[in-house]
């Protein structure tokens, strides 16, 4: 039976890509976000997972506004990612795992999560980076499974309908004959907003309560609706929908082995944790 | 019978234009200085963000950048959409129907980054703009 032995959560910002592109991981404006990530390597060498699912938000590569599902999923032999317009560095394809997809899918559409699936799958910055930066020398020891959550046009799934999502894919994975370990991978978030005459808004204190939350109540996000959330967490901020999900999928219990919070890269309040399920 | 022409939804109300919605799809309160990219939103700015979604492609961004009346004439902009992008205004792209994802690939064009585009749209130096992020870390923590 697969098992899901962590979930990982963190910021993606296309900027991360620029700064490991020019080595700026040691400078001291990248360095307290960077150095962030050395303990979630360590755990990760000695974790050893076979198959990342990735919780992710498309930001206009793979899907345009002709078609936007709310939820999406890949069911692909290799995932590649492209330039995205502003000529972000290109990574190696990723492998997938076509057939535990169609496990995963056919375990949420029985449970009436009702997602689009995609046989072929452009992923961006927010598969690559967060991959880029648990495994810099980018030759992934892992399998994916992209995972995609609308944050690009309203309405969005609300945060309590994310969660549950979280839960199936946990239900799914349990259900897998499979021996794997998985981990699964939530990227975006935490506040901030690019655009409008609010671009900047960052709220540290909803964050790190936010942060708080996924220890002790992992639910509490979900009190708010997700026009709430883009008012205190910003327009991008909103993003922190792809933490609840990857926390739904972890069980009643965990514990935090590692978390980092700081500001800002580029616009963003960056946030990270490292999540055990304990119970 | 017949299907109703191209670009016209059917059983539109007599009295609105076509591909208005009646009215605010959101009840929701609205946010100082921010606009929810929703279904009046994605209709309005759907030729925007389609030629902006193609410059996911290297060689349509060339094209752009070679003759920019043409490329805008090819994705039917609205004039107000074609003078935003002229204008290379965010706020004015905005208005006109832009979704920041897609305008992002557009500012990609001019070599922008995330504070020059901040720093534009609240009417800020790019330094002061930084200067504003970095001041966050102070936010008062409220337990």
């Amino acid at each position: 039976m697969a098992k899901i032995i962590g979930g990982i959560t963190t910021s993606h910002v296309p900027a991360i890509g620029r700064a490991i592109a020019k080595n700026l991981q040691q400078d001291p404006y990248w360095k307290p976000f960077f150095d962030g990530f050395v303990p979630v390597r360590k755990w990760l060498a000695e974790a050893k997972p076979d198959v990342v699912i990735v919780l992710y938000n498309d930001h206009g590569l793979n899907f345009f506004l002709d078609k936007m599902p709310t939820f999406a999923i890949g069911a692909a032999p290799e995932y590649r990612n492209a330039d995205e317009g502003w000529g972000i560095p290109t990574v190696p394809a990723f492998r997938g795992d076509a057939a535990l997809s169609w496990h995963l899918i056919e375990s949420l559409v029985g449970e009436e999560f009702d997602l689009t699936t995609c046989q072929e799958m452009k992923v961006d910055h927010a598969v690559t980076l967060p991959m880029a930066l648990l495994w810099p020398d980018q030759q992934w020891p892992v399998r994916i499974v992209p995972v995609c959550i609308n944050t690009v046009q309203a309405p969005l799934p609300s945060a309590a309908r994310c969660y549950k999502l979280g839960q199936a894919l946990a239900r799914a994975v349990a259900s897998w004959p499979g021996n794997e370990r998985v981990v699964v991978l939530g990227t975006g978030g935490l506040s901030h907003q690019l655009d409008g005459e609010r671009a900047g808004f960052i709220n540290k204190d909803f964050d790190l309560s936010f942060m708080d939350s996924l220890l002790t109540d992992p639910t509490w996000a979900t009190q708010h609706s997700t026009h709430q959330l883009v008012e205190l967490a910003g327009t991008q901020g909103v993003e922190l929908l792809m933490w609840l999900a990857a926390r739904g999928t972890l069980g009643a219990q965990v514990q935090a082995l590692h978390r980092n919070y700081h500001i800002p890269i580029s616009n963003t309040a960056s946030g990270l944790m490292l999540l055990e399920p304990t119970a | 019978m017949t299907n109703p022409p191209p670009n016209q939804p059917p059983n539109q109300p007599p009295n609105q234009p076509p591909n208005q919605l009646p009215n605010q799809l959101s009840k929701h309160p609205p946010i100082p200085g921010t606009v929810i990219f929703d279904g009046e939103q994605a209709i309005k700015g759907y030729a925007l963000n389609k030629m902006c979604f193609s410059f996911n492609d290297a060689a349509n961004r060339e094209a752009f950048v070679a003759d920019e009346d043409a490329y805008c004439a090819r994705y039917g902009l609205n004039p107000q959409q074609r003078e935003a992008i002229r204008a290379r205004n965010v706020l004015q792209l905005i208005a006109a129907g832009g979704n920041a994802y897609y305008l992002a690939k557009f500012a990609g064009i001019f070599g922008l980054d995330m504070q020059d585009i901040g720093a534009q749209q609240t009417g800020l130096s790019k330094a002061q703009f930084q200067a504003k992020l970095v001041a966050a870390n102070h936010q008062p923590r409220s337990v």
